[in-house]
């Protein structure tokens, strides 16, 4: 990690009374993904739009390949490739009018803007749906066209705001390749996602941000290991003895149980999975009902609970899926 | 989620995405405003319900005010018709750069918008080829009223290359005044807004003006603001041109008052719109 693609000092944003971006500082490696993760109102949108130069940050600094995002914006801009959170191409053109109208606007002539239009919907699948207007895509078809309209031109970083939020998973597998192709060819990634699994597969380092601060940083395995490697999963027959319970899991597995909003629920980072045939047999013997029990890999909500001691979605709108 | 992504790899011809695609010089202001104006153009032709009001409604207002009004103003239909159709032209462009700033109100609170924004190019290039697109609904709105005036009798006395001038002087007007719209489109919250506000500013415009009627009958208080309505203007100098009479004095108060308005809100506008993000 020598040399940085994206730096930020303190970046804040407030709008109004809300500080969506509460000092936020990031370091990413030229050459790497770093992923952003955070759940709905956690400021990543925000964060990315004043790196992209489309917001101007109310305090603090930020600079891409060595050039700060507000006094020099116009040099930003042309080393940065975007595909915002909504689609940011025209729903009423055709796919290759919308790839054409990118690569002209990147400075293309107009047959070479022809023939990377071409190009990039062969590459992404898209060839059959080359004349049909955008507003007729799929889901998973307007996320391609998005991610190759930001690369008409091999961009140096590239920022994806939430590339795969909505898609199945063969669309997401699609993106996902996209984006080690574009890094083995040198290009620089920033994505942000409310997935773990995503930033999993893809980040070489990850943020956690939450409420417009960055809560937790490092690879994914850093990660993890606050969290424990799996997570217990336990739903109680009788809510009542999840006091009882809570203490047994606390004992047993040696670690600190969470309660999660649901009422009966219990979650724990699990050290060693094999522990929890002792656990089970201490429920037993204590008389608790169990009904339902598993360990699992930890998901997001888990990595919000340990970090930040509140569930990822407990004052916004939807669930972090 | 592993056989997901080889099953996908497997299916994507990769050649083209890693292969690196040097970025070139960004395009001239010109060249991008250029682009975007073509982008304009073809949304139109994708939803040619935009075009509504530059070809139903001038039929309906010249059909509805030559035969509703024309004997009782001027006596007869085709003379009505004579004194009405440049009025009606002016009337029917005008209003059409109306639209401009409804469409740039809901256009820009798009995402690609966003995308514009992020893009080396001269930033209000986006605004700039709106505006140019707008222009050949204006050019539409002027070959209407032509047309179904000269299908009713209208017939100017001024040489073809008067008829033309005097439609290039209305597509300037209104190009120029669409920069009003433009700057409300920026500031205002919503495209209903912009439409309400615009209205209100249109009808003092169009209608008290010498659009529909010789303004000699009309009381001082409106006559004095007839008067300096730079619409009225710019329809005595239609009129003198398509009748074969330019009149100097009236076309350059109508080129004066387009540069006006461009010295005024062209800057109004552009600030608005680089502020607007
Ligand atoms: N233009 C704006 N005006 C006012 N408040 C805003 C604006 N943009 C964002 N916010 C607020 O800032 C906070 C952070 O929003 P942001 O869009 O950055 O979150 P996010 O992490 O991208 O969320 P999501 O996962 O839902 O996309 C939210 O509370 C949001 O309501
Ligand atoms: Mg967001």
């Amino acid at each position: 990690m020598t040399a940085l693609a994206i730096e930020a000092h303190g970046l804040v944003k407030t709008f109004g009374e809300n500080r969506a971006v509460d000092g936020v500082d990031l370091a990413v490696g030229a050459g790497t993904v770093y992923g952003v993760l955070g759940p709905n109102g956690a400021g990543k949108t925000t964060t990315v739009r004043m790196l992209t130069t489309l917001l101007r940050p109310d305090g603090g600094s930020a600079r891409v390949l060595g050039h700060d995002v507000v006094d020099d914006a116009d040099q930003v801009r042309r080393l940065i490739g975007l595909t915002g959170q909504y689609a940011s191409v025209d729903e009423d053109l055709t796919g290759t009018e919308n790839l054409v109208l990118q690569s002209r606007l990147v400075g293309l002539s107009r047959t070479r803007s022809r023939q990377r239009a071409a190009e990039l919907l062969e590459s992404f699948d898209l060839t059959d749906a080359a004349n049909r207007p955008v507003k007729h895509f799929s889901g998973g078809m307007r996320r391609r066209i998005d991610l190759a309209a930001s690369i008409v031109v091999t961009p140096d970083v590239l920022f994806l705001d939430e590339p795969t939020t909505g898609l199945d998973p063969r669309s997401r597998g699609q993106v996902w390749d996209i984006v080690r192709d574009l890094v083995a060819g040198g290009t620089t990634v920033l994505l942000t996602t409310q997935y773990l699994d995503e930033a999993d597969q893809l980040a070489d380092r990850i943020a956690v941000i939450d409420r417009g601060t960055v809560i937790a940083e490092g690879t994914s395995a850093d990660l993890k290991a606050s969290v424990g490697r799996s997570s217990l999963h336990l739903r109680l027959a009788d809510e009542a003895q999840s006091d009882l319970a809570e203490r047994l899991v606390a004992q047993t597995l040696d670690t600190t149980p969470h309660r999660t909003p649901e009422a009966g629920v219990i979650t724990a980072p699990v050290a060693d999975p094999d522990v929890v045939a002792d656990l089970m047999i201490r429920l037993r013997a204590e008389g608790v009902r169990i009904d339902e029990i598993g360990v699992q890999r930890p998901s997001l909500d888990e990595v919000f609970l340990t970090l930040t001691g509140h569930a990822a979605d407990d004052d916004t709108e939807r669930t972090a899926a | 989620m592993t056989t997901t992504t080889q099953a996908a790899t497997a299916e994507r011809p990769i050649s083209s995405v890693a292969a690196r695609v040097e970025r070139p010089q960004p395009p001239s202001a010109l060249s991008a405003s250029l682009t975007l104006g073509w982008r304009s153009v073809l949304k139109i032709r994708r939803i040619p319900e935009q075009l509504f009001d530059v070809t139903f409604q001038p039929v309906i207002f010249i059909v509805m005010f030559v035969y509703l009004f024309g004997g009782a103003v001027s006596g007869s239909t085709t003379q009505y018709l004579q004194f009405v159709l440049p009025g009606i032209l002016v009337q029917t462009v005008v209003m059409a750069s109306l639209y401009t700033g409804i469409s740039l109100n809901t256009d820009i609170g798009k995402g690609i918008f966003d995308r514009f924004r992020s893009l080396p190019i001269w930033r209000p290039s986006a605004l700039v080829g709106a505006l140019l697109a707008d222009s050949i609904r204006y050019v539409v709105a002027a070959v209407v009223c032509l047309g179904v005036g000269m299908a009713m009798g209208f017939r100017p006395d001024g040489t073809v290359l008067d008829v033309f001038a005097a439609v290039v002087l209305v597509l300037v007007f209104a190009f120029s005044l669409s920069w009003i719209f433009a700057f409300l489109g920026l500031v205002m919250r919503s495209a209903g807004a912009v439409q309400g506000v615009s209205m209100l500013a249109m009808f003092p415009l169009t209608f008290a003006s010498n659009v529909f009627v010789d303004p000699s009958t009309m009381p001082g208080w409106l006559r004095a603001w007839v008067d300096v309505n730079p619409v009225s203007h710019l329809v005595t100098a239609v009129r003198g041109l398509m009748a074969g009479s330019p009149d100097a004095g009236d076309i350059s108060w109508s080129l004066i008052g387009c540069a006006v308005l461009i010295a005024v809100f062209a800057p109004l506008t552009v600030r608005a719109y680089r502020r607007r993000s």
